[in-house]
Parts: structure tokens; C-alpha cells; sequence
């Protein structure tokens, strides 16, 4: 679905991606995972058009990024953002209908779709309230469900779960992989490596703008590797209940 | 099924929307009123039954009263028209440049839109420009009041964060003095017959009002607001910012033009003919969304009949408060206007914001 040939992206003498593929076809969740300044959200950017890479060619559905309009990418792929901005004091709600506004869907489904997504992230109660007096968490579920009822098969996520208490950060991701699971393609930053391990079924480890690692959490989630690329000791467990790893931190870091 | 906690994005409680149809109809019913008003206030007294008389027949003074028919069709209904059509056109540029700046604080006035379309009038006077015929002033106000919107946008353009109230402001203070050092230097050099119609344009007046201007200001107002009615979706989505706003399906790019022409364009359209009369374009929008919200596909049409009704009354304060003078109505609305920006930039610091 979404292709990834060996981009780089170069800025003012600062190559901030350098050959970078990777491919996230319809059914998958990908993680992007890494230390901070790694590339991550910018090379999230370029899946989502933002930008042209420098080098390299980003694909969705077999054709390059740059020859779709606008209107048509928004059916294509919506994007979650790592901070939600709003101006004016929209509803809940309304703000949610902003993800299907410019699609071309069934106006008789918009309702039942804003209903759904809202009742999935538990914000249905909010849904009169003034957007500008929620709380960052309530803001990062609002924002999600926007992107949820734009109702694209690729969805791109910069660290949606930053923001949100334990409950809703596995809620989140639970739903990110059932839609996975239904075909779509699912893009995600993540920080916390232990929710990549457990809902993303592949893991990009990206390292100063290249891929260090990728493939299942079991192959690149190993201690020497992540101690090496986040220059922190960790050790890596067995989930006791799921088939995934688990990362720790360990105390004997560098001074 | 869960139940709202009552705290609500508008002053309608739980999942209630504003009855808009009700509103509409009395937003109309108070201009209806309001134009009556504005025929039946003046020096001249002019009885009920005489204007009832006088309008039944618009073409032809009935028999003894020819007073009452010139002042009813040639003055004090153009002048009423007038003042709705500017009055709306701004209150309209206003909306539709806070959405675009994504700072409620952004009005033609305060951020150098007006300033910039008068020079432009300025400087057709005093350099007797005249390629274009008597729509050369228009055209003057208008090329100017689009490159203005085009430079202050360029540099107050709004962050992934939201727009910067600080700076836009900052910006507007500068293009404000830079648009009034030139017509400063314009004035200088005006002759004095070109000086007392440039002081027209300083105070905002619609005391030289002829149904000339009405005929053209009113396609223009009417044009307004359907072609930036049909931008509300994406001014909506542009609340979220640029960024987003184009991944749900916005052409930033071409929406940001767009409106910048439409607000230059009705902006232009009110000073080339009443001079520059502020916080018209601040005041209304700010009360509309307070009441309806800020969904810009009911905010436009709103703003337009609010700001048509306010610079109606206004005008109405401005030529009985002092008869048989009458006070300049730019003055008079920023009196008005001054105080509630006040408030309104104290109440937003008060809130962080």
C-alpha cells in the first residue's frame, strides 16, 4: 500500500533520512521506533506528502506521493498529529466531523461514523463540549477519532498514545490493529517500545536518520541492539501473558 | 446512552444547537427595524404618513412634497443602504480573516488591511490617477488592500501552534504607521481641494453617499459572501491548522488566496467609498460566534446582517447625537470598537491565550 525506496531527505547539509525502504502493506502496523532526533515523525512527513524526499521515492497504491491532489490523498491517508492545534471553540463533535467535511462519502453515514469513532476513544460524552477545554489526553482521543471517520486505508499516527492514561493508550492501539486487521495500512511513531511490542506487528528501529533494524518485535527488539542505538543498558523479557518482548531499563547506565 | 455534562461548546446547554432559523428571522426582523429607523431619524422631520407616500412612489415627488421625497430617496435610504452593505462587508472580511489568520483578534483595521486599501485611494487622488474611469479609486483601494493582506500574511503567518496573537499585532502596528507615514507624504503634497476629501478618508463618513456607490458596492458585498460562503467547510478544517487542514483535503495554498482576494475585495469595496471605519470587522464576528459558535457556514452570513445592523444604528447615533452635525461614523465606531478590543486582548491573556 505504502512503499518506501530508499528515501533521503536533506536539509541545509543536514541529511535527516539517508536510504530508508521499507514497505507497509494493507493489513499491517508498523512501528517507527527509535531515540529521539532519530527521523521518525519527519520521515512520518513524507509518508504523508508534507514534503518531497531528496532522494528516493515514497509510493501509496503504486503511484508516487507527489502526482496526487490534494482532495484525493485526503481519501487516501489521514494523518494523526503529535499535537493537535484548534483555533476557535469548536464542539466535540464538530470537531470530529472535520475528518469526513471534504470526503466523498455518503452524507446519510457521516452520523453513525462520528457516533462509532467517538463511542470507540470514549469521548461520546464530551461531545458538546468547547474542543479548546479539553484535557491533552481528551484532545489526542478527539483527534484520533477524526482521523478514524476520514476513513482512509492508510492512516499514519505521530505518537498518538503520548498523551494518554494506561487504559486508553492499549484501547488506542487495540483499535489501530483491528483496523490493521481489516486491511488498512496503520503507520505509527511510538515511544514506548513495550506498546509497539504488543500491538505493532512490524517494528522500523530508525537511528540517525537510517534503519538500524526492521521486522517482528521478537528480531529487533534485542538488548545489544537497543542498548547500542539509545545508548541506555536495557534488558528484554518475555511478555508473561502476550507473544511479544518486553523492554526494561537497567541501572547501569552511562554516568 | 451517555448524557452531556453540561458543559457545552456554545451558550445552547446539552446536545442543543441554536435555533437558527429563529435566529435568522429575527437578525432580518431587527434590520427591517432598523432600516426604518434610519429612513425616519433626521434634521428634516418627515412624517410617518408623508414616507409612507414617498416610498409608494420612488420615481416622481407626489404633489407638495418635495422635500420629503428627496430626503427619503436621495439621502436617507441610499445613506441606510450604505451603511448595511459596508457595514456587512466588513463584519464578512473580518470573519473570514480570522479564520485565515486563526486569530480572533484579526480585523482589516487593526491589522493595516484598511490602512493599506486607503493609501491606494490616497494616492489615486492625489497623483489624479484616472486609467480606469470612476472605478480607477476601487481598483486603487482594492490592488492595495490585496497587497497588504498578501504582506501581512507573509509575515504574520500563523505556526503549527496557532496563531500568534503578539505578533500579528505587532505587524499590524507597523503596517499602520508605514500605510499612514505614506499618505502622510501624500497629503503633503495634496492640493487643498484634494486635502478635504483625503480627511474623509482618515475619519470613515458616509455623509457624500449617492445610489452610485450603492449599485456598486452592493454586487460586490452580495458576491462576497456567497464565494466565501462556499469556503466555510475549509475554513472550518483550516482551524486546525495549515498542516492538518490539508491532510483532511484542504489546497491550503489556493484557500489562502482565495481568501485573501475576497477580504482584500470587500475590504477595498467599503473604504473606496466611506473611508476607513474600524473594528466593525472584529466586534461582530466576536459577539456572532459567541452566540452561534464558530462554524463559519452560519458565522458569514451572521457577520454580514450583524455588521450591516451595528453600522446602521451607528450611523443613526452619528447624525443625531450632535444635529444638525453629524460626527464621522469611523470615529464613532472606534470609540465603540477601542474599549472592547481592550477587553477582549485583556480577557484572552487572562485565559493564557
Amino acid at each position: 500500500m505504502l512503499e518506501i525506496e530508499d528515501v533521503s531527505l536533506r536539509i541545509d547539509d543536514r541529511e535527516l533520512l539517508r536510504d530508508v525502504s521499507l514497505a507497509c502493506p494493507g493489513g499491517s502496523l508498523t512501528a517507527l521506533i527509535g531515540p529521539n532526533g532519530a527521523g521518525k515523525s519527519t520521515l512520518l512527513g513524507l509518508m504523508a506528502g508534507d514534503r518531497a524526499p531528496t532522494g528516493g521515492a515514497v509510493r501509496l497504491a503504486g503511484r508516487p506521493l507527489a502526482e496526487y491532489g490534494v482532495r484525493e490523498l485526503a481519501g487516501l491517508r489521514a494523518v494523526m498529529p503529535q499535537d493537535s492545534v484548534l483555533r476557535f471553540a469548536y464542539r466535540v463533535d464538530d470537531v470530529v466531523r472535520m475528518g469526513r467535511a471534504l470526503r466523498d462519502l455518503p452524507p446519510q453515514e457521516d452520523e453513525a461514523s462520528v457516533h462509532m469513532a467517538m463511542a470507540e476513544v470514549e469521548i461520546a460524552p464530551l461531545a458538546a463540549r468547547n474542543a479548546l477545554t479539553l484535557s491533552g489526553g481528551e484532545q489526542a482521543r478527539t483527534t484520533f477519532a477524526r482521523v478514524r471517520v476520514q476513513s482512509t486505508p492508510v492512516l499514519l499516527l505521530d505518537e498518538p498514545t503520548a498523551a494518554l492514561d494506561l487504559r486508553h493508550q492499549e484501547r488506542l492501539l487495540s483499535l489501530a490493529a483491528d483496523w490493521a486487521a481489516a486491511g488498512h495500512c496503520v503507520v505509527a511513531v511510538m515511544h514506548d517500545l513495550n506498546l509497539a511490542a504488543a500491538h505493532a506487528d512490524h517494528l522500523v528501529l530508525l537511528d540517525q536518520g537510517r534503519v538500524a533494524a526492521q521486522g517482528t518485535p521478537w528480531d529487533v527488539l534485542l538488548a545489544g541492539q537497543l542498548r547500542r542505538v539509545y545508548r541506555q543498558p536495557v534488558c528484554v523479557l518475555p511478555h508473561p501473558e502476550r507473544d511479544c518482548p518486553v523492554v526494561v531499563t537497567t541501572g547501569d547506565g552511562p554516568p | 446512552m451517555a448524557t452531556t455534562d453540561g458543559v457545552t461548546g456554545g451558550p445552547w446547554p446539552g446536545r442543543g444547537r441554536p435555533p437558527m432559523v429563529a435566529l435568522y428571522a429575527g437578525l432580518t426582523l431587527a434590520i427591517a427595524a432598523g432600516l426604518a429607523a434610519a429612513v425616519s431619524t433626521g434634521v428634516v422631520a418627515v412624517e410617518a404618513g408623508q414616507l409612507l407616500a414617498v416610498m409608494l412612489s420612488p420615481l416622481e415627488a407626489a404633489e407638495g412634497q418635495p422635500v420629503a421625497h428627496a430626503v427619503f430617496w436621495d439621502l436617507r435610504l441610499p445613506r441606510a443602504l450604505m451603511a448595511l452593505l459596508v457595514g456587512g462587508s466588513l463584519a464578512m472580511a473580518g470573519a473570514a480573516m480570522q479564520g485565515l489568520f486563526g486569530n480572533p483578534l484579526a480585523d482589516p483595521g487593526i491589522v493595516g488591511v484598511s490602512s493599506g486599501a486607503s493609501l491606494g485611494a490616497v494616492l489615486v487622488i492625489v497623483m489624479q490617477i484616472n486609467v480606469l474611469g470612476s472605478w480607477t479609486l476601487p481598483a486603487g483601494a482594492f490592488l492595495s488592500g490585496f497587497v497588504t493582506t498578501w504582506l501581512i500574511y507573509l509575515l504574520a503567518r500563523p505556526s503549527q501552534t496557532g496563531g500568534d496573537n503578539a505578533r500579528l499585532l505587532l505587524i499590524g502596528i507597523a503596517i499602520n504607521s508605514i500605510a499612514g507615514a505614506l499618505t502622510g507624504y501624500l497629503t503633503y503634497l495634496a492640493s487643498v481641494e484634494q486635502l478635504e476629501s483625503l480627511l474623509f478618508w482618515s475619519m470613515g463618513s458616509l455623509s457624500r453617499v449617492a445610489w452610485a456607490p450603492v449599485f456598486t458596492i452592493a454586487p460586490l458585498a452580495v458576491a462576497g459572501l456567497v464565494l466565501l460562503r462556499r469556503q466555510a467547510v475549509p475554513l472550518d478544517l483550516l482551524a486546525l491548522g495549515e498542516r492538518q487542514a490539508q491532510h483532511t483535503g484542504v489546497d491550503v495554498r489556493r484557500l489562502r488566496r482565495r481568501l485573501i482576494a475576497l477580504t482584500a475585495l470587500l475590504t477595498a469595496a467599503a473604504v473606496a467609498f466611506t473611508g476607513t471605519i474600524g473594528f466593525v470587522g472584529l466586534v461582530v464576528p466576536h459577539l456572532v460566534r459567541t452566540v452561534i459558535g464558530p462554524g463559519h457556514r452560519h458565522l458569514l452570513p451572521f457577520s454580514a446582517m450583524g455588521g450591516g445592523l451595528l453600522l446602521m444604528l451607528a450611523d443613526i447615533g452619528a447624525r443625531s447625537l450632535d444635529p444638525p452635525n453629524e460626527i464621522p461614523i469611523g470615529i464613532l465606531t472606534a470609540t465603540l470598537g477601542g474599549p472592547f478590543f481592550l477587553w477582549l486582548v485583556s480577557r484572552r491573556q487572562a485565559a493564557g491565550g
